[in-house]
């Protein structure tokens, strides 16, 4: 079983923020599972409400910032403007707190929250093998969907990621997604991504040694290169 | 992406805060509103680490600021620019007194970058905090005087970069801003690097144009003054465009061109130098009078423009206005001055700002603090 660097072995209490869709916080217990979860399903109030979630979420736990073993920060995919709140947020809080911040991907968490229900487990439970095929896709904005696609669950109760992530429209997912066209797929308009399902995997990946995801964003896309007109004049 | 540690005092330091007898608050900032990441701390008035880092050779390829690519840069240069500052400064997390961020006006995605990192390191070390307007930041930098003297108010401001154009009536720098005027179109700074492409010379433009300018002959072509014919003055008395200007330019240049005649790069870029300077200078100085104010501050990235500053001197000396001038690595965009802004609100006692402020792109200045 791996450490988290200066971490204590018998305490393992992670802060999770996603804003890859809404803005969603949780604190979660490897044995102890969800302490809290807060989110709001506005996809636009990334900066407005980070702070508020994250205050709400720790007081309802009851964790002061000083027990954190960890924060989990969801790398995406996701809009750009909104995912880079969370990922902002959870760094300066590893930093501000003194504890790592561990990148898990927002699918990843997808993935494993519905493959979980589907082996009829609880997020928070320990699990075991899934043969089940997923493809994911969430709303990446100007008319694309970014998608992944899943084999199931391993020994550990991990999802199994077979292909993905990439962007691409609508219409071209069965082309994009191949062998796993056939897979079911989760609805881009309905798809959030919980903060306590990517906590509690960050707990599982730790605790089975598995390795994190790049800290990096998952932008899956180039900037658009047209300079600013500068902000707009500031009205009186 | 290249950082810099912007020395917080040229001649030997800041004066110790005991040595000034005001120790102050203990004072973190956070900007993100245009393309530098900046962290500055400040005890009091005194300035103890101002900590830059720049995604601006990024954007030279673009010729301009992309949004987008500011967005991504600050979010990866972030953490390194807190641990620098911090190391600069010789202070922990802990010790903070407060912690203030740049809430707008500027870039959105940018902005945000920096609104989630105050927040969330706010939280996680259980310290106040202060949404400051980034204009009367530019301000606020004044405070961090070497030679210990006092902001002397009222003052009127010039603030001008890539980003803003801004006149400002500055009677107390917490809770009595008054904007006079701002551009309507461009930024004196983009006219800059717009005029510094047409000239084939690279982004961005401001040193190149002052470079080549310094041969050339300021008096050699005479370019429109924007907004300041008695027609435009009724409405737009402190206002100002460049857009005007830049083509005017851009015909002279290009008539010169299709006659087959060589373009005078050095007199071009002197007289355009000479016709935004002139219209700065002319309209601070004017509002200097209007108001009966005898100081102007200069702020911005412009600040750096060797005609801007000389013009700035000879008019305010004829006018008998005293002119005050921040050090270049305080007058563009910084951490350092949102950390004095938010040392003044705490020192004067102000409440920190609620958690939900968002990031507002065009915060007015009468917004000094989001509450
Ligand atoms: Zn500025």
């Amino acid at each position: 079983m791996g450490r988290l660097p200066g971490t204590a072995y018998d305490r393992c209490v992670i802060l999770a923020i996603d804003t890859s869709a809404g803005s969603a916080v949780a604190v979660v217990d490897r044995d102890g599972g969800v302490l809290a979860e807060c989110a709001v399903a506005d996809t636009r109030r990334h900066a407005e409400v980070i702070g508020t979630l994250i205050d709400e979420a720790l007081r309802v736990a009851g964790v002061a910032p000083s027990r954190l073993s960890a924060v989990a920060a969801g790398v995406g995919p996701g809009p750009f403007t909104g995912l880079r709140v969370g990922i902002v947020a959870a760094r300066a809080f590893a930093f501000g707190a003194g504890v790592p911040c561990l990148a898990v991907g927002s699918h990843d968490a997808v993935a494993f929250e519905r493959l979980s229900a589907e082996a009829g487990r609880d997020v928070a439970e320990a699990g075991g093998r899934l043969d089940a095929p997923l493809v994911v896709v969430t709303d990446a904005r100007r008319r694309e969907v970014a998608w992944s696609a899943w084999a199931g669950l391993d020994d550990d109760g991990l999802p199994v990621l077979l292909d993905g992530p990439a962007l691409v429209r609508p219409a071209g997912l069965d082309d994009a997604t191949g062998a796993s066209s056939g897979s079911p797929r989760t609805d881009p308009d309905a798809t959030v991504v919980s903060a306590a399902a990517l906590g509690m995997l960050a707990e599982r990946l730790f605790e089975h040694g598995r390795a994190f995801a790049a800290p990096e964003p998952l932008y899956l896309r180039e900037p658009d290169v047209t300079p600013s007109a500068g902000p707009k004049p500031v009205g009186r | 992406m290249t950082a810099t540690t912007a020395s917080p005092a040229p001649s030997g330091g800041p004066a110790p805060a005991s040595a000034r007898g005001d120790a102050g608050p203990l004072v973190l900032g956070i900007e993100t509103s245009c393309d530098e990441t900046g962290v500055g701390i400040v005890r009091g008035t005194t300035l103890l680490a101002n900590v830059i880092s720049s995604s601006m050779d990024e954007h030279a390829r673009y010729g301009g600021v992309v949004p987008e690519v500011a967005a991504r840069a600050h979010l990866e240069a972030m953490e390194p620019a807190l641990r620098a500052a911090l190391a600069e400064a010789d202070v922990t997390l802990d010790q903070l007194d407060a912690i203030a961020v740049t809430s707008g006006p500027g870039l959105a995605g940018a902005l945000m970058v920096g609104v989630g990192a105050a927040k969330a390191l706010a939280l996680a070390t259980g310290t106040p905090l202060y949404a400051v307007n980034h204009l009367v930041g530019h301000v606020g930098a004044d405070v961090l005087r070497e030679d210990g003297s006092d902001l002397e108010l009222p003052t009127i401001a010039l603030l001008v970069s890539g980003g803003h154009t801004s006149l400002l009536h500055v009677r107390d720098l917490v809770d009595d801003v008054e904007l006079l005027g701002e551009t309507i179109d461009d930024a004196a700074g983009e006219a800059f690097d717009k005029v510094a492409r047409l000239l084939g010379l690279p982004y961005p433009g401001g040193p190149q144009i002052d470079r080549v300018a310094a041969g050339g002959d300021p008096a050699a072509i005479r370019f429109p003054r924007g907004l300041t014919l008695p027609k435009d003055l009724v409405r737009h008395r402190y206002d100002f465009s460049f857009s005007g200007l830049k083509t005017a330019v851009a015909r002279w240049v290009e008539r010169r061109r299709d006659e087959g005649l060589e373009v005078p790069v050095a007199d071009v870029a002197a007289s355009f130098r000479e016709a935004v300077a002139d219209v700065l200078l002319t309209k601070a100085l004017a509002a200097c009078a209007d108001r009966g104010v005898p100081r102007l501050l200069l702020g911005g990235g412009v600040v750096a423009n060797a005609r801007v500053r000389a013009l700035a001197a000879e008019r305010c000396a004829a006018a008998g206005v005293e002119l005050r001038v921040p050090p270049l690595s305080l007058c563009t965009d910084n951490g350092a001055m949102i950390a004095a802004l938010g040392a003044q609100l705490v020192a004067r006692g102000h409440a920190p700002s609620p958690l939900d402020f968002g990031a507002d792109s065009t915060l007015p200045v009468t917004v000094v603090q989001a509450v």
